[in-house]
């Protein structure tokens, strides 16, 4: 197990350097002058001014020497300045990042309390109706565009029915129903797709399980089929959840940008597609880069972290 | 059989299975309204129409049109155009980078294939969404950066199908037979591993370009993607959001076509899946 554990964190560290290039990278593509990028529009700045910016940035150096420069001060907390309003971007993705991983929270939760439950249940009822409905709900969810099923939301609970607000964002922790009330139709409609992979995952899980030997075996010993389920096959339900929960994770936080902006939540997302109109270059990168982590640390931190209990993952 | 043989066989086999029937129709469909456009409809998309502004469905605009007046119906089917082009051209783009790197890994194993395939969990950390917002933020967002965007997303996945296929075969006995023949190693992945790769690439690709006809309807829909005057479904979706109130029409269309056209790709990929090879049911999501 503790030789799983190190080989998985020494293979997490080449990729975490080619992450971190990739995303540094992408001031390379900028056409152009990347200084003039850096200081972002509205700033007329003359030829001595911009060597300046390109000195600070270490522009003129080869590009793994800015590379480096780069990742030293990012590993300090340093990503740069926004050209909005000139606040380091470190700063603003903390506040942002506490809105969108409450935010994120409450669809992955959503998800799993529906999915889960939904798939035990269709596999345990295999070929009635409540089966034939929860399979077509999922196939449907994995379809539809999230952010038109939030806006589909947004005109029948909020604009129609007028039961929910459908823009902004109040802090779930300084007023917990206004908090959510904000937060349902976002969360709902970020989630849905997570929702649906999620339930077809456990179902298929729970179907294998249920055909197994040992589930016949307790059955035959007269052993409750509440009692069968609730020993062997949660379990092994629970694990499609595991395995998703990585791809998932960047799913939501990519689904946070577009939900983000749809419902005016000032979230990582919302801030991300701001500084992209605002070409506020270091704000897009340093928000690409946290999202990228949260990815990363989600799918091997927690592969790393459920392997004891769970044999099977490895 | 013949490989053309083996086409329509298991084309028949799809056509089959009812819901991939739908799938296959609704693509078809797709693809000859987004060619014969102009046939089809007699407005173009970007026509304004002043006495029909908001309109609702009427003989004038089948399906509506918008605060300029441009016909609902003409943009949809424009937009179509743009919603093929993006999902075989990204998905083009991510088999011609990820088939060969994963075969490259296969044949050289060892650190190259350890460098490309941590390359590739690098790469899979970014949602395509993501790397068009990048890219969009260093580039602008256009036809080619949702292309490339969405085409990058997808090369690790190809590349890791590719790879696990070829691994599974490179411990086949008539591959070691093959090899102990003195068949060289380029001739095996060409002779082996490629044709049988074949199968779960297509599955893989019919499945992702629904997704990319999702991501190119998400950028849409936050303006990074490509830009208006040209239709898309995502642009679209934008343009009518703050017409919700007054004409809810605009905002409910292209929702239902980007919707159909995924269910269609997913459809036709899951049924792809079973006839090519079960075995691959919960390999490829």
């Amino acid at each position: 197990m503790w030789t799983y554990f190190i080989r998985r964190i020494l293979q997490m560290i080449p990729v975490l350097a080619i992450i971190t290039f990739m995303v540094y990278a992408l001031m390379l593509a900028i056409p152009g002058d990347p200084a003039l990028a850096l200081v972002g529009p509205g700033e007329s700045l003359d030829a001595e001014q911009l060597q300046m910016v390109r000195e600070e940035h270490h522009l003129d150096e080869p590009v793994l020497v800015q590379y480096g420069i780069w990742l030293s001060k990012a590993v300090q907390g340093d990503l740069g300045r926004s050209t909005q309003n000139y606040r380091p971007v470190t700063e603003e993705l903390g506040t942002r990042a506490r809105v969108t991983l409450q935010f994120g929270l409450v669809a992955w939760v959503l998800a799993i309390l529906i999915g889960v439950p939904a798939g035990i249940v269709s596999a345990v009822y295999r070929g009635t109706s409540v089966d034939y409905v929860a399979t077509v709900l999922s196939i449907a969810g994995v379809a539809v565009p999230n952010f038109w099923l939030g806006i589909m939301a947004i005109l029948l609970f909020g604009v129609t029915l007028g039961w929910v607000p459908t823009q902004g964002y109040v802090d779930i922790f300084v007023d917990p129903v206004e908090g959510l009330r904000h937060m349902v139709l976002p969360a709902f409609a970020l989630g849905v797709t997570s929702w649906a992979l999620i339930m077809r995952q456990s179902r298929s899980a729970m179907l294998e399980v249920l055909a197994q030997d040992y589930v016949r075996t307790a059955n035959a010993k007269g052993l409750r089929k509440r009692r069968v389920i609730a020993i062997h096959a949660l379990r092994n339900a629970l694990l499609p959840v595991v395995t998703v929960f990585g791809l998932q994770t960047g799913r939501i936080f990519a689904g946070s940008v577009v939900i983000e902006t749809l419902f005016g939540i000032p979230g990582m997302g919302q801030f991300m597609v701001q500084a992209i109109f605002a070409r506020d270059f270091m704000s897009v990168q340093g928000a690409v880069l946290v999202m990228a982590l949260a990815v990363l640390i989600a799918s091997y931190g927690l592969g790393v972290c459920l392997v004891g209990p769970t044999d099977t993952l490895r | 059989m013949t490989d053309a043989n083996h086409g329509i066989d298991v084309l028949r086999k799809v056509m089959r299975i009812p819901h991939a029937a739908f799938g296959v129709v609704f693509i078809l469909l797709t693809v000859l309204v987004a060619i014969f456009a102009p046939l089809i409809v007699p407005v173009g998309p970007e026509e304004m129409d002043f006495d029909n502004l908001l309109s609702d469905i009427s003989s004038a605009h089948l399906l509506g049109s918008d605060q300029l007046g441009r016909d609902t119906l003409a943009r949809l089917i424009y937009g179509a155009r743009i919603a093929l082009i993006v999902s075989v051209g990204a998905i083009g783009l991510g088999v011609l980078i990820g088939v060969p790197l994963g075969l490259i890994g296969v044949y050289f194993r060892g650190f190259v294939d350890d460098i490309i395939m941590r390359a590739m969990d690098a790469l899979v950390v970014f949602p395509s969404l993501l790397i068009a917002v990048g890219l969009a933020a260093a580039l602008g967002g256009s036809l080619t950066t949702v292309i490339v965007a969405i085409g990058i997303a997808n090369v690790p996945w190809m590349a890791r199908v590719v790879r696990s296929q070829g691994l599974s075969i490179r411990e086949q006995d008539y591959v070691a037979a093959a090899l102990a023949g003195g068949m060289s190693h380029t001739r095996i992945i060409f002779k082996h591993i490629l044709p049988n790769s074949v199968a779960p690439v297509i599955v893989q690709s019919t499945l992702s370009m629904g997704y990319a006809v999702l991501t190119e309807a998400a950028l849409g829909f936050i303006g990074v993607g490509i830009q208006p005057p040209t239709p898309t479904w995502g642009n679209m979706l934008q343009q009518a959001f703050p017409m919700l109130e007054q004409q809810a029409l605009l905002s409910i269309v292209p929702g239902v076509a980007i919707f159909l056209l995924v269910l269609a790709f997913n459809f036709v990929g899951d049924a792809l899946r079973d006839v090519l090879d079960p075995r691959l049911k919960g390999v490829i999501h």
